[in-house]
């Protein structure tokens, strides 16, 4: 179904960690995006600035990368408006219970050798490897 | 200063994780759902995203225990938490059925709302709202648990006077 790219994603990793790493060392923040954006709305008073201008930068980076290489963002597998819904929620709700997604705990986490993050990695691996299972073998891969 | 600075870095980061994010494959969902595929067609791609990413912040790591302070910031994050509890075990399971379900996680939905896609603008909403629900259920349990010690000092004050 998908192709391995073992280069592009290889640069697009140390792309990510640039990125992360930048933020740490000038501004000691920690890149987790869900944090970022939870921290958007409210919270401590005048530390929501950056968090809207990295996330426009998000932005404009997506649009930009579009533009030049629209296959990027094509989905290739099938999903209907609920499930993607759901799936939103569940993201959403799951990293800030979890205080961590796949940047903060599996990029920044594994990287400072947090001993939590290890577990959560784990364990959305797991869970995750567990949803792509069902889907595949329960509902021919599209839900 | 430093303020504007950390802005301008804020924003030129965003860009930067969002061109990564793209080049790296992870703004495809079947490539997400393509590596958590174990018992399928493996795409080993993603591994390689977390290869390279980990193996740069390694580093930075090693730079930011060498520095004092931040180039335009007062200190590093300090870590607020150690416990391995319910909570973030049940998150990260929650978080990665989302994962697999959708084939987004939040960096890539984001970036994927920049150029438009429809399963990214469906999903990204339905996200904030998982933020809001967190945020909600913790806020009227702090206030649960407010409430709760305010009656038990409200009993404490009451008790003496009661006994008097």
């Amino acid at each position: 179904m998908s192709h391995f790219t073992p280069l592009p994603s290889l640069l697009g990793g140390i792309a990510i960690g640039a990125a992360a790493a930048v933020l740490l060392l000038s501004n000691g923040r920690v890149a987790g995006i869900s944090g970022i954006c939870a921290g958007m709305l409210g919270g401590e008073e005048g530390d929501s600035a950056w968090r809207w201008l990295f996330v426009g930068g998000l932005l404009v980076g997506g649009l930009a990368f579009g533009m030049v290489r629209p296959a990027a963002f094509q989905p290739g597998i099938v999903r209907s408006a609920g499930a993607l819904a759901l799936a939103g929620f569940l993201v959403g709700s799951g990293a800030r219970l979890a205080n961590g997604c796949t940047s903060g705990h599996g990029l920044c986490g594994l990287s400072r050798l947090s001993p939590r993050s290890f577990v959560a990695v784990g364990t959305f691996m797991a869970t995750g490897a567990l949803t792509v299972l069902v889907v595949s073998r329960f509902f021919g891969g599209a839900v | 200063m430093n303020v504007a600075r950390r802005n301008v870095v804020a924003a030129l980061s965003g860009f930067v994780f969002a061109i990564g994010l793209g080049l790296s494959g992870m703004t495809q969902p079947n490539k997400v759902v393509g590596f958590l595929d174990f018992g399928g067609d493996w795409d080993p791609s993603l591994a390689l995203v977390m290869a390279g990413g980990i193996g740069v912040l390694l580093l930075a790591q090693w730079a930011a225990r060498r520095m004092a302070r931040p180039l335009f910031a007062d200190s590093f994050p300090v870590l607020k938490r150690n416990e391995i509890d319910r909570r973030l075990v049940a998150g990260a399971a929650i978080f990665g059925v989302g994962w697999g379900l959708g084939g987004f996680c939040p960096g890539p939905a984001l970036t994927s709302c920049g150029i438009g896609t429809r399963a990214a603008l469906v999903f990204v909403p339905a996200m904030f709202a998982g933020f809001g629900a967190v945020r909600l259920w913790d806020a009227r349990k702090r206030l649960a648990a407010e409430d709760e010690t305010g009656l038990v000092e409200a009993r404490q004050r009451a008790q003496p006077v009661a006994g008097s």
